[in-house]
């Protein structure tokens, strides 16, 4: 009851502050990311004034005391602890043609995570992590493997727990494609869909904190920070793409394909929008 | 393959400590894959801790007990550099062991 109180002059605030993010001066359709992402920041940091920046990467953890509780005595053993070494074999294992994942990344792909998705520039696509790490099985003969867990998973699992508390760096290059990317996905963010008519914030911008039947909703603010994620409901680890798709049909959508163009581009706006917070993934949730 | 136990085990006043995770799909026998077909039941039977050539814990555990189980218990003794052997034992007669170090 208490933090409903605070909604209602939080969410004018965000309205307030996303048509000041855009002044009249300019046309209102013209696009400023580094205004959206401070707006986006502020309206999180007003709405939970006690929390750090990089607390918010642990998504209801930081919104609740006991969970908070749970978390820590559950960090001690973390339950993706067995992804993360799964991850790491794949990785030092080559491919048929005598090639790894390391060649297809900078950096032998270590300690790079904070750095996708980014837009390809010759493609005129974002390119995120998974899609990536797809491309690198396919340039050297092997089968795609699934988006959603297990393997998948424990490859960007292994490839975030390298690259923990790097701060996300998503750039926006000066290209209207890329520009264009970061709209479509901030447009998919806020439109409402599905039978239940909830957006991607109706729950992450408008009701972090609050619970959603037994489950404490997260911040949208660096909520991919985390990913992938060994969710207990889940008995099992889950990629970006399957937050997207099942957040989709829980709200009784149909999700679309994984990795998708509007799912590329919703992972741009998002991580973007989080620039800064530091990758803390692999996460645990409830 | 690495080992399917993590344990640690520390040691404070006269009691250890003891957590270990397991990575087990501990199937129940009652849920059905994405074609309809029951997965057959596959669990952990028993999981016994031995410290000095002692039981200090054993577990009867069945098709409850969730996937990849974890468990948290103490005992009274122990010391520090000494070993702790964990093993279990599924329904398939499938098993694996090993041993920590108890800090």
């Amino acid at each position: 009851m208490r933090s409903g109180t605070h909604f209602a002059p939080a969410a004018l605030a965000l309205a307030a502050l996303a048509f000041a993010a855009e002044p009249s001066a300019l046309a209102a359709d013209t696009p400023n990311p580094p205004a959206d992402a401070k707006a986006f920041r502020d309206f999180f940091t007003q709405k939970f004034p006690k929390l750090k920046l990089e607390d918010f990467v642990n998504g209801p953890y930081s919104m609740n005391e006991d969970m908070h509780r749970q978390w820590e005595e559950k960090e001690q053993f973390p339950p993706y602890e067995f992804s993360v070494d799964m991850g790491k074999e794949m990785f030092s294992k080559p491919f048929k043609n005598g090639k790894s994942y390391a060649d297809c990344f900078p950096n032998q792909g270590i300690g790079i995570r904070q750095n996708y998705p980014y837009f390809d520039e010759k493609e005129g696509k974002v390119v995120t992590l998974e899609l990536a790490l797809n491309r690198c099985r396919e340039a050297n003969g092997e089968p795609p493997i699934s988006y959603v867990k297990d393997e998948m998973a424990a490859l960007t699992a292994y490839m975030a727990f390298t690259s923990r508390g790097k701060p996300f760096d998503i750039k926006i290059p000066n290209d209207p494609r890329a520009l264009e990317a970061y709209q479509s996905g901030k447009r998919y963010f806020y439109t409402r869909r599905g039978q239940l008519n909830f957006s991607c914030a109706t729950c992450h911008v408008q009701s972090p904190g609050e619970r959603i039947r037994a489950e404490v909703l997260a911040p949208a603010l660096g909520i991919l920070n985390a990913m992938p994620i060994y969710r207990s409901e889940w008995s099992g680890m889950g990629t970006i793409s399957r937050r997207f798709t099942t957040c989709n049909s829980q709200i009784r959508g149909v999700p679309l394909d994984p990795q998708a163009d509007e799912y590329r581009d919703l992972e741009y706006y998002l991580s973007y929008v989080s620039n800064g917070l530091p990758i803390s993934g692999p996460g645990a949730r409830p | 393959m690495a080992s399917t136990i993590r344990v640690r085990a520390t040691q404070s006043g006269d009691t250890t400590e003891v957590q270990a995770l397991i990575q087990h799909p501990m199937d129940s026998g009652f849920v059905k894959d994405a074609k309809g077909e029951t997965i057959p039941p596959h669990f952990i039977q028993e999981l016994t801790f031995e410290y000095d050539g002692k039981s200090v814990f054993v577990a009867d555990w069945g098709a409850a007990v969730s996937k990849d189980p974890y468990v948290k218990f103490s005992f009274k003794g122990g010391k520090k550099g000494d070993d702790l052997k964990i093993s279990w034992i599924d329904n398939k007669g499938a098993t694996d062991t090993t041993t920590a170090k108890i800090q």
